[in-house]
């Protein structure tokens, strides 16, 4: 971002990459295939890079307010001072922290989660896709619980699978009644408490009873547990954990 | 006349005592901390209209939710045979408003009727889920015996009032054909009509006045049971889910309630905000919550208000895999530990007095209450620690109930105030404070765009 705004330029969004976005093997590809969609839109972008801090989420589910409060304040310092208005994002953790609790902080932003941002582009004609690999291959979609469930966006990224023209379909619990792929709330960063099955294990289960050949979802964590679902069901060979925006 | 002093007697009575039992449930409900629930109240009203009346939540399970429209609407609707009763009993009339309603009269009652009906069967129905079809939410841990009886009384509470209503319909039924001078011909009513000379139509006219008055009595009194019933039940939804849809929470989901306290402290401390004066007192400050008395009143009423149907913890991801926290549990717990602490508090005993206050007259209120347990004995770190905050509760629902907010205010209390919580959640934090990701990754953090360019 330093660098866009010292060569006088005023780009039209700010990609929030996160912390799998910029360390995760498996995000980092989502980042950089998502950068791509953007370059070939044409889209005018930046990024934080180093000045980017991690938004605070998994602190704060944890409980940790200090934390939180620490990050998301040192954030929004950032985003105010380049006069940011409109972020970006390919974690839905993020961009619900963005959107929903940077505004009691003092952080206005128009905040949309790169499903919607690739829909948008479609629409206004500026990317297209084939589909290519995916063609005729049966897909079944996962919702992540912060896109989902809490934010309330399911049709999107189903329509977005659509156009792939590949065969969409869907698990036993869906949409509202998405099963959980058990990394939220912090989950991510501990070892699961004491039970008989683990929570991936049951959702990638149940994306495996469908069918399909890949897994589509929205979520570096979700893609994370499912794939690692999918591994310890020993069907990596033959079942892909994808993200929307990646092999376009 | 006697019958008007007994009947008289009787409601005053049993008025006063529920009075004083819903007095109860207000004072634990508020036993919590403020929080100003009451922005857009169009919004409000739209949930009260759509969620509560209007069932919207229930419907997304059909077979339980067809049968519960039944059981709900008999309920609204027999308020107006109970309002007759009421003016009949206290001025000795019969069926007062017959007269007065003519032709819409036969109408109402039939109304009242098929839907009675339809509720009695709805209520076999659910006496059967419960007790013969293993539903696994009805069989949960939490589900003790004081629950399950709960749930079973209510059931058959109602089952005692449809026969009272049909007791007392049938008989009249047939009076009103042997002695009219007293049972004013009403019209037809569309099930005692044929019911009633059917079951009692060999009887004599003493036999007949006998089921007749039994029918009203069994009714009234199951009624006036019910209502005091209510506030030690989980049947208390059916007050207090209008309410409770009233006041739920209106900013999105995603959204956990700021805490301005840290948030003012953190900015001066990063130099945003001139350093306020902290007048540190001696006490730590306490964050989070760790009892009913530092919730919010809102997760006390959400408590009081949930029926234990166990909707939410049935798609509990934790729940599903065989982890011990289950959101209705939550729920019981936070009621219990309010009912048990409004009673010490009623107790007046001064060993619940907080250490510093013992020595001074106080009376016992919230605020000087110390009884040395908290909900922390009640619901384990397990449990807590077990939540993926995916809100799957929250939308499963009913009645607008938020099994996750309590969770994520008592793990605020544990990681603020106690410094406890997960080891493994210590790196994390650290991180986070120290280098602003999750991870403690010595890379820099754009360093996957550049080798992008390079690739
Ligand atoms: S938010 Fe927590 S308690 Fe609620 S369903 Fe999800 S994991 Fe269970
Ligand atoms: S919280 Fe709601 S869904 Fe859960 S048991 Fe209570 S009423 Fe049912």
């Amino acid at each position: 971002m330093a660098d866009v705004v010292a060569a006088g330029k005023n780009p039209e969004i700010l990609f929030w990459v996160g912390c799998a976005g910029s360390y995760d093997a498996r995000a980092q590809k989502v980042s950089i295939a998502f950068c791509k969609i953007l370059n070939k839109a044409g889209i005018e972008y930046a990024i934080l890079g180093k000045e980017e801090s991690c938004t605070g989420d998994p602190a704060r589910r944890a409980g940790n307010e200090f934390v939180f409060q620490m990050t998301a304040l040192q954030n929004i310092e950032t985003l105010n001072m380049y006069k940011v208005k409109k972020i970006v994002c390919t974690c839905p953790h993020c961009f619900n922290t963005l959107k929903n609790e940077y505004p009691a902080l003092g952080g206005n932003y128009e905040v949309i989660h790169h499903t919607q941002f690739l829909q948008q582009l479609m629409e206004e004609g500026k990317i297209s896709v084939q589909g290519g690999a995916f063609s005729g291959k049966k897909v079944t979609y996962h919702d992540s619980c912060y896109i989902g469930r809490v934010n309330g966006i399911y049709e999107v990224p189903r329509q977005l699978l659509e156009k792939l023209d590949n065969q969409l379909v869907e698990m036993e619990r869906g949409k509202e009644r998405g099963l959980c792929c058990g990394a939220g709330g912090a989950q991510m960063f501990k070892e699961d408490e004491p039970g008989d099955k683990r929570i991936n294990i049951e959702r990638t289960e149940e994306a495996l009873d469908t069918g399909a050949e890949i897994i589509a979802a929205n979520c570096p964590f979700c893609i994370t547990m499912l794939q690692d679902g999918v591994k310890a069901k020993e069907k990596q060979d033959s079942v892909m954990v994808y993200d929307l925006s990646h092999r376009q | 006349m006697l019958q008007q002093i007994v009947f008289s007697i009787i409601v005053f009575y049993a008025l006063w005592n529920a009075g004083k039992l819903y007095m109860r449930v207000r004072r634990n409900i508020l036993l919590g901390k403020d929080e100003d629930l009451t922005d857009n109240p169009g919004k409000r009203w739209q949930n009260v209209m759509l969620v509560a009346f209007g069932q919207k939540k229930m419907f997304k399970r059909w077979i339980p939710a067809v049968l519960h429209l039944f059981i709900y609407v008999a309920f609204l609707m027999t308020q107006v045979e109970l309002l007759e009763i009421f003016i009949d009993g206290f001025f000795g009339v019969h069926r007062f408003f017959a007269p007065y309603l003519g032709i819409l009269y036969p109408i109402i009652i039939s109304f009242i009727e098929i839907l009675s009906v339809l509720a009695f069967i709805a209520t076999i129905a659910f006496l059967a889920r419960r007790n013969v079809l293993k539903i696994p939410r009805f069989h949960k841990s939490e589900m003790t015996w004081w629950p399950k009886l709960d749930a079973n009384l209510i059931l058959l509470g109602e089952l005692t009032l449809l026969i009272g209503i049909f007791c007392m319909n049938g008989a009249d039924v047939v009076l009103q054909k042997v002695d009219p001078e007293h049972y004013h011909p009403t019209g037809f009513f569309a099930i005692s009509g044929w019911l009633g000379p059917l079951l009692f139509g060999w009887m004599n006219e003493g036999g007949l006045v006998i089921i007749e008055r039994f029918g009203w009595w069994l009714h009234i009194l199951t009624v006036l049971a019910f209502l005091n019933y209510l506030p030690i039940s989980k049947h208390l939804h059916i007050m207090l889910a209008f309410p409770n849809t009233w006041y739920a929470r209106l900013n999105s989901r995603g959204e956990m309630p700021n805490m301005p306290e840290v948030m003012n402290e953190v900015k001066s401390m990063m130099g945003l905000t001139p350093a306020a004066d902290m007048a540190m007192d001696d006490e730590l400050p306490e964050f989070g919550a760790n009892d009913v008395t530092s919730l919010s009143w809102k997760n006390i009423m959400d408590a009081y208000t949930c029926t234990e149907c166990g909707r939410c913890t049935s798609v509990c991801p934790a729940n599903l895999t065989g982890k011990k926290l289950s959101p209705r549990k939550i729920l019981m717990d936070i009621r219990d530990r309010a009912e048990e602490v409004g009673n010490k508090i009623d107790s007046e005993e001064t060993r619940y007095l907080k250490a510093d206050a013992k020595d001074k007259a106080y009376a016992l209120t919230k605020d000087n209450f110390d009884d040395g347990k908290s909900l922390f004995d009640y619901i384990t770190r397990e449990e807590l620690h077990a939540c993926t905050t995916c809100n799957a509760c929250v939308e499963a629902c009913p009645v607008l109930i938020n099994p996750l907010d309590p969770i994520l205010r008592l793990r605020r209390y544990e990681i603020l105030t106690e410094s406890a919580g997960p080891q493994d959640w210590v790196p994390m934090f650290t991180s986070v404070e120290n280098s602003g990701s999750v991870w403690q990754i010595p890379d820099d953090r754009d360093k996957w765009a550049k080798d992008a360019v390079g690739s």
